[in-house]
């Protein structure tokens, strides 16, 4: 056992025991703070899969813009969201609940059955991936690899990204400006 | 290091547990931040497979493209439920039933 599994299996149990709490909990800020320490250890499991790259962006687009974003949600859809929330029964299983508890619980075993009958050892791609020394090692440093993908080999993507994004921001403050009396 | 089949095992949990938030919330934001845990499983994934891609860098370019792409998504979602709130007075989505006319 080491660190690096000590360090995955904790990240892991943070992971999907915040996430229960947000599947559990009724208030919304609880859920949302919760919603916070889910990402950050998400971020943490990035850095182990060797994407620090990709924990770095998690923190700054998904805990600087899109928390701050649904707290702003929160606190302008006022008290009756909080009202309604209470008025809820208090049980965690309750009886309206349990389809959704099934599904959740029958996609999981269909999920976790595959993954058991997949030999991760015998993939064609994967082990074509480790003959050619195609495989990232913990002391690579990616960030300027995925510099020079993004500008050569993806960026029509990139391209396009960045006019979804322009969409979506002019898309935004068109549906949320005040309206006129037209 | 870490298995493949653990990072997965992990990302199928949260990816559950975001079904039913997404099925069982009763307020839209909540819905919301389910609809982010199964985004973030997905992220998951591709992180993980794409440390088997280190030349074309396929998986974490992409992975990065599903954040900014999620983080769009999260605004405007959230300006659709300001507006859904201002009109109906709740954001409960079994309670907004009708259209505008």
């Amino acid at each position: 056992m080491t660190l690096v599994k000590v360090m995955f299996y904790l990240l892991g149990f943070i992971v999907l025991a915040s996430a229960l709490f947000i599947a559990a909990s009724k208030n919304l800020v609880r859920t949302i703070f919760m919603f916070f320490v889910t990402l950050m250890a998400l971020a943490g499991l990035y850095v182990l899969a060797l994407a620090d790259f990709i924990a770095i962006t998690q923190i700054v687009v998904y805990v600087g813009g899109v928390l701050v974003l649904m707290i702003f949600a929160f606190m302008l859809s006022g008290r009756d969201t909080l009202a309604n929330l209470q008025a809820q029964q208090n049980h965690f299983i309750s009886f309206s609940k349990l389809p959704a508890l099934l599904l959740a619980i029958a996609f999981f075993i269909v999920l976790v059955n595959v993954l058991f009958r997949t030999d991760f050892n015998s993939l064609p791609w994967v082990n074509d991936a480790i003959a050619q020394k195609n495989v990232i090692a913990p002391n690579d440093a990616m960030t300027g690899n995925i510099g020079v993908s993004l500008i050569t080999r993806y960026l029509l993507p990139f391209e396009i990204l960045s006019i979804l994004l322009l969409a979506a921001l002019v898309g935004a403050a068109h549906i949320s400006r005040k309206e006129q009396s037209a | 290091m870490i298995n493949l089949s653990d990072f997965l095992l992990v990302s199928a949990g949260l990816f559950c547990i975001g079904l039913y938030v997404i099925l069982t919330k009763r307020n839209s934001i909540q819905v919301l931040i389910g609809i982010e845990l199964m985004l973030n499983a997905a992220i998951l994934n591709l992180v993980a497979f794409g440390k088997y891609d280190k030349i074309s860098n396929g998986g974490q370019t992409f992975a990065l493209f599903a954040i900014v792409l999620a983080a769009a998504t999260t605004a405007v979602a959230l300006a659709i439920i300001l507006n859904v709130y201002k009109k109906y007075k709740t954001i409960d989505p079994g309670k907004t039933d009708h259209l505008k006319d």
